[in-house]
C-alpha cells in the first residue's frame, strides 16, 4: 500500500510506546457488536497501472468535447484553458494547502484571493467581492437570502429567463415559501418581471444574458426595483460576456452573482465550479462566504488575512449569515490566473471572438429550413425553434457525433410549449467547419 | 530596507519590485495589478471581425482596468506566490478535524482525462455512460463502507451536505405529518456548521453538554428528547477525538422518540472499513471527500460532501441521481414523489468523485481499513509521546484520529496557545487546530493522519516537547515574537476587520499623474 508509510515492525514498536498489544485496543470505545463485524466485499488494493486502466476505460465510454462539433452551453461553457493555468494550480503549495487559517504561512493563497476579489469587483463593476462560493446556482440562493436580510422583506421574484436549475436551487433553499414567485419561462424574451415588484419585494432576480441567450436591460430593472425599495440581483452564467457587455454594477445592480467556470476551469461534468458574488460596500457584513482583507504584520509589511469572520458559522454558530464553511479556492486560483493571463486586452478579445462565432452560428442556423432563431440579441448563446421535437433531434445529432445543444424540455419537462426549443452556444473553440457540420446534419434530420 | 530583530532584511512592504525582502527564496511579491498592464496579455487570440453585432446597445462603455501578465510574468508571479504557502507536500500539517493527508498525483492525472474533464453536464446521457458508471461505483463504495441504503452525491462541501441531510429529515417528517418537530439537539462540542445548518432550516437549537470525559451522555439526550425534537446532530468520532461509546443507545433513544439521527461524518477517516455508521443507527451522514478520500483542498476548496441515507430517508434524496434504466444508466433530473428537488445546478463535484474513487481503488477495502487504523495509531502515538508534558483533558478513552491537549501546561508562563502555535511555525510545522473544540479551554487538536511516517511523528514530538519545556523554563519571547522565520510576522487581524480593505485600488498619485 504505497500511501501508507509504516512497516509492520514500526506499527508494533508504536503500539509498544502506547502500551497496547493490538490495534483493536485503540478502538475499545467502539461497541463490540459494531467493530470489524462485517465483510466489506470490496476489491483489495490495486497497483497504479490497474487503477489507471480502470479509470481510462470509464473515461473512454464518454464523448468528450474535443471528439466532435460541440454546441452545449446552458450554464457551463467549453473554453480553452491555457496550459500555464493547469500547470500553476498543480503547484504543491497551492494544490495541497488547506484553508489559510495561519496567515503568516498562507500568504500565497491569501494574496491570490485578494487579487481574485479585485478582478471580480472590476469585472462586475461592484465595490466588493467575496473569495468565491460553491457555484453560481447556490450563490444565487445565498444572494436571495442576503437580500432578505438587507431589506427585512420577504418577497422574491425570479425572472422567467433565470436558468431553470438555479430557480430549482432557490426553491429547494426556500422550501414551500409562499413569498417566492417564479415567473414562467420566457424563451421569446418577452417576459416582464418589472410588473411584479411591490412594496413587499426584497429583490428581483434577473439573468443576463438569460437562459435563452437574450440580453436584458439591467438599468431599467434596477430603476424599477429601487423605485419600490427592492434590490436587483443580477445573475450571469457566462462570465466571458462581461468582456463586451456593460458591467451590472455600472447599471445599478445591488448584488451580482456569476458562475466563474468559463475562466480557467474545465467542464468537469458539472463541477467543481465556482460562484462569484459581488455587492456594494455598505452590504459587506451581510455578504456570505469567505472574504480576504489587507492588513499589516508586526513589522508594518503588507499582508493578507481572512477577515470579517464574525459573520461566519464557526463564530456565530446558529446566528451565522449562512452555513457555508468553505470556498472554491483552487477554482478561484484557476480563474484568477487565467484572468491575469488574459488581462483587459485579452479578455475583451476573447469576448469579441465568442460573439463573432455566435453571430456566424446564428446566421448559419437561420438559413436551415425548419429552424427559427428566436434571439434578436445574444452574446454567445441563442435559442432555436425546430420543426421537430428537440430531444429526439439532439439524440439523432449525437449519433452523428455532434453535440448540438440542450433541448429546453430537459430542464422544463412540464412545459409542453418548449418541446421544440434548443439552446446552443458558440465559444472561441467553435470553428466554421463545426457550424457547417451542424447545419448540414440539421438540414438532413429536419427534411 | 530595514532589518528585523533577527538581523533578517525586510522590505518596506508597500509595492513594487523594490520591496523584495532581500532573499530570493522569500519573495515579497507585488500584487499582479502592480506588475501587470492592461495591454499585456499571456494569451494569443485571433482578431474577430464583427460586421453586425447582436449586443442590442448593451455593450461596455467603461474600460475594465484589468491588469494582464505575459506568460513569463505570470509564471514568476504565481510561482513566487506559491512559495509563501505551507502545504502538505512541503511539511506536516497536523490540523485537527481538517485532516490534511497526502494527495496522490494519480488522482489528479485521472481527473484530467478528457473523458471526465471535458464532458458537459447537459450533453446527452447516452454520451456520458462512463461518467454515470463512475458515479454509481463511487456510490457503491460509500454505501458499502457505511452500510446505508442510498447516497446523495451532489452536495458541494461538508456543510452543504449537512444542509441536505437535514433537509431530507425535515421533508420526511413533513411527509409523515410531523411538522411540529421544531427542535434539533446539538452537542456543544459540535462543529459550528451543525447549529448553523439547523438554524438555517428554521429549527431551534438545543445544546447538549459534554460529560467530564468528553463524550455525550445518553441520559442527557434522553432528558432533552420530546415530541418536538426533530433530530440530533452528533459528530462521531467526535471533535475531542473520541468515539462516542454510547452511540448505539443514543440512536435507539432518538429513534424511540420519533426523531432522526444525523451524524456529522467529518471524521469518518478514523473508522472507514473498521466501523460502519449504519450499524450504529445513523439516518444520514455526510462524508467530506477531501478529508477522508484525499481529494485536494487547494487553499480552501473545492470540497465535496456526499450524504449517505438510511432506508427511511432514501425517498427524499435530491435530484439528480443515477439509476439503472432500460438502455443502460439514466440520470434522474426531476422530482418524483417526495424528493427534495435540486440543491445545486448539475451533477455535483464530478472532478472530486474521480479523485475519491481513484483513491478508493488504489487502497482497496483492505487498504482503507489499514489507513483508518494507521491514522488512529499515529494519533495515539502522539498522545503517548507527549502525554507527560502536555495536559490531556480526556484520558479515559483511547483517542481516535486526533490527539487533544489543553493549554494548562502554559499556566504562568506568559505564553498563550496562539503564541505556542506560532512558535511551531518557526520549527517548520503547520500549527495544530487551536481553541477548538470549545468544550476544552485552550484546546490544541493534533491530527497527524495515516500518511505521516514514524520518523516525522518523532521529529514533531521532539519539537513539541522541546517547545513546551522552553515555555515552562520562562523563555517567553521565543513564543510571543513568533513567527520570526515565516514570510510574514504576526498579522493584525483586528485592523483588517475594523477598516476592511477588500480589493486593490490604484494609488491616488498614479491617478493624478495620469490626468
Amino acid at each position: 500500500m504505497r500511501y501508507l508509510p509504516h512497516s509492520d515492525h514500526e506499527r508494533a514498536e508504536m503500539l509498544g510506546v502506547i502500551g497496547a498489544t493490538h490495534i483493536d485496543e485503540l478502538f475499545s470505545a467502539v461497541p463490540s457488536s459494531a467493530l470489524n463485524s462485517f465483510d466489506l466485499g470490496l476489491p483489495a488494493h490495486s497497483p497504479e497501472f490497474l487503477v489507471e486502466a480502470h479509470m481510462k476505460a470509464l473515461a473512454g465510454q464518454n464523448h468528450a468535447g474535443a471528439d466532435g462539433p460541440f454546441f452545449v452551453g446552458a450554464g457551463a461553457y467549453r473554453h480553452h484553458v491555457p496550459a500555464t493555468v493547469d500547470h500553476l494550480i498543480q503547484r504543491s503549495e497551492f494544490l495541497t494547502a488547506y484553508t489559510p487559517y495561519q496567515p503568516e504561512i498562507s500568504q500565497g493563497t491569501l494574496q491570490m484571493l485578494f487579487e481574485f476579489q479585485t478582478q471580480v469587483a472590476k469585472l462586475t463593476g461592484m465595490d466588493v467581492a467575496n473569495a468565491s462560493l460553491y457555484d453560481g446556482s447556490t450563490g444565487t440562493a445565498e444572494a436571495v437570502l442576503m437580500a432578505r436580510r438587507l431589506t427585512k422583506r420577504n418577497k422574491i421574484v425570479l425572472s422567467g429567463g433565470l436558468h431553470p436549475h438555479y430557480r430549482d436551487v432557490v426553491k429547494a433553499y426556500l422550501k414551500d415559501d409562499a413569498d417566492l414567485e417564479c415567473l414562467s419561462a420566457s424563451p421569446e424574451g418577452q417576459g416582464d418581471i418589472l410588473d411584479h415588484i411591490d412594496e413587499q419585494t426584497a429583490a428581483i432576480v434577473v439573468q443576463t444574458p438569460d437562459f435563452y441567450g437574450h440580453l436584458r436591460n439591467i438599468k431599467k430593472a434596477a430603476d424599477a426595483a429601487h423605485a419600490k425599495g427592492a434590490l436587483l440581483i443580477v445573475v450571469i452564467t457566462e462570465v466571458v460576456s462581461l468582456g463586451l457587455l456593460e458591467a451590472p454594477g455600472a447599471l445599478g445592480a445591488d448584488i451580482v452573482v456569476a458562475e466563474g467556470q468559463s475562466i480557467g476551469n474545465a467542464l468537469n461534468f458539472g463541477g467543481p465550479y465556482l460562484g462569484l458574488l459581488a455587492t456594494r460596500k455598505e452590504f459587506i457584513r451581510q455578504m456570505p462566504g469567505r472574504i480576504c482583507g489587507e492588513t499589516v504584520d508586526a513589522e508594518g509589511q503588507r499582508g493578507f488575512v481572512l477577515t470579517l469572520s464574525t459573520r461566519e458559522q464557526h463564530i456565530r454558530r446558529e446566528k451565522a449569515t449562512s452555513n457555508i464553511c468553505t470556498n472554491s479556492g483552487l477554482c478561484a486560483l484557476a480563474f484568477s490566473i487565467h484572468m491575469a493571463l488574459l488581462g483587459e486586452a485579452g479578455f475583451t478579445r476573447l469576448a469579441r471572438l465568442n460573439h463573432a462565432n455566435a453571430c456566424k452560428l446564428a446566421d448559419a442556423l437561420a438559413a436551415v429550413p425548419g429552424v427559427e432563431v428566436l434571439n434578436k440579441t445574444f452574446f454567445n448563446e441563442m435559442t432555436i425553434r425546430t420543426s421537430k421535437p428537440a430531444a429526439a433531434l439532439i439524440e439523432a445529432l449525437a449519433k452523428r457525433g455532434i453535440l448540438g445543444g440542450v433541448p429546453v424540455s430537459r430542464l422544463e419537462p412540464t412545459d409542453a410549449s418548449v418541446n421544440n426549443l434548443i439552446v446552443l452556444a458558440a465559444t472561441e473553440l467553435t470553428t466554421e467547419t463545426d457550424i457547417a457540420a451542424l447545419c448540414a446534419a440539421l438540414t438532413e434530420e429536419l427534411a | 530596507m530595514s532589518m528585523n530583530n533577527q538581523g533578517r532584511p525586510t522590505g518596506t512592504g508597500t509595492s513594487g519590485f523594490a520591496s523584495t525582502s532581500g532573499s530570493s527564496l522569500l519573495p515579497n511579491e507585488p500584487l499582479l495589478f502592480e506588475i501587470g498592464d492592461t495591454e499585456h496579455s499571456g494569451v494569443d487570440l485571433p482578431d474577430a471581425e464583427i460586421s453586425n453585432d447582436r449586443l442590442g446597445g448593451f455593450e461596455r462603455k467603461m474600460p475594465l482596468d484589468l491588469a494582464g501578465l505575459t506568460e513569463p510574468e505570470a509564471m514568476r508571479h504565481y510561482v513566487r506566490l506559491s512559495r509563501l504557502n505551507h502545504s502538505i507536500d512541503s511539511g506536516m500539517y497536523p490540523l485537527g478535524s481538517c485532516t490534511m493527508k497526502h494527495n496522490p498525483r494519480l488522482n489528479e492525472k485521472m481527473a484530467r482525462l478528457p473523458g471526465f474533464a471535458d464532458i458537459h453536464p447537459l450533453q446527452p446521457v447516452s454520451t456520458v455512460q462512463g461518467a454515470l458508471k463512475l458515479m454509481n461505483e463511487l456510490s457503491h463504495w460509500l454505501m458499502t463502507l457505511t452500510n446505508t441504503s442510498a447516497v446523495a452525491l451532489t452536495p458541494k462541501a461538508g456543510a452543504h451536505g449537512e444542509l441536505l441531510g437535514m433537509m431530507a429529515i425535515k421533508a420526511a417528517q413533513e411527509a409523515a405529518g410531523q411538522a411540529h418537530r421544531t427542535i434539533v439537539l446539538v452537542p456543544e462540542s459540535a462543529h459550528g456548521t451543525n447549529p448553523a445548518t439547523a438554524a438555517f432550516l428554521g429549527y431551534s437549537v438545543k445544546s447538549i453538554p459534554a460529560r467530564a470525559d468528553g463524550t455525550v451522555d445518553v441520559q442527557a439526550v434522553k432528558d432533552a428528547l420530546s415530541p418536538e425534537v426533530a433530530a440530533i446532530m452528533l459528530t462521531n468520532p467526535n471533535t475531542c477525538g473520541l468515539f462516542e461509546p454510547q452511540v448505539i443507545e443514543i440512536a435507539k433513544a432518538v429513534h424511540d422518540a420519533g426523531a432522526f439521527f444525523y451524524c456529522d461524518g467529518a471524521n469518518f477517516n478514523a473508522i472507514m472499513g473498521v466501523v460502519r455508521p449504519g450499524d450504529l443507527g445513523i439516518d444520514a451522514m455526510h462524508i467530506n471527500l477531501h478529508k477522508t478520500f484525499s481529494t485536494p483542498h487547494g487553499g480552501g476548496g473545492p470540497g465535496a460532501g456526499p450524504v449517505v441515507l438510511s432506508a427511511a430517508l432514501a425517498p427524499f434524496a435530491p435530484v439528480p441521481f443515477v439509476r439503472k434504466g432500460a438502455d443502460g444508466l439514466e440520470l434522474v433530473e426531476h422530482n418524483e414523489g417526495e424528493a427534495l428537488g435540486r440543491i445545486t445546478a448539475f451533477q455535483g463535484q464530478m472532478g472530486m468523485y474521480v479523485r475519491a474513487l481513484t483513491y478508493m481503488l488504489s487502497h482497496g477495502g483492505d487498504g482503507l481499513a489499514q489507513a483508518a487504523q494507521d491514522a488512529v495509531l499515529n494519533a495515539n502515538y502522539i498522545k503517548a509521546r507527549l502525554g507527560h508534558v502536555f495536559s490531556v483533558p480526556f484520558p479515559d478513552y483511547p483517542t481516535m484520529h486526533e490527539a487533544l491537549f489543553d493549554d494548562s501546561f502554559l499556566a504562568g508562563t506568559g505564553v498563550t496557545t496562539l503564541d505556542f502555535a506560532k512558535a511551531l511555525i518557526d520549527e517548520g510545522f503547520h500549527p495544530m487546530t487551536m481553541y477548538f473544540p470549545l468544550v476544552v479551554h485552550g484546546a490544541m487538536l493534533i491530527e497527524p493522519t495515516e500518511s505521516e511516517s514514524k520518523q516525522t511523528l518523532d521529529r514533531f514530538c521532539d519539537v513539541m516537547e522541546e517547545l513546551a519545556l522552553d515555555a515552562k523554563a520562562g523563555n517567553a519571547t521565543r513564543f510571543t515574537a513568533a513567527p520570526l522565520y515565516a514570510p510574514r510576522r504576526r498579522l493584525d487581524e483586528t485592523r483588517a476587520a475594523r477598516s476592511p480593505i477588500l480589493k486593490w485600488e490604484r494609488p491616488v498619485e498614479t491617478l493624478k499623474a495620469a490626468e
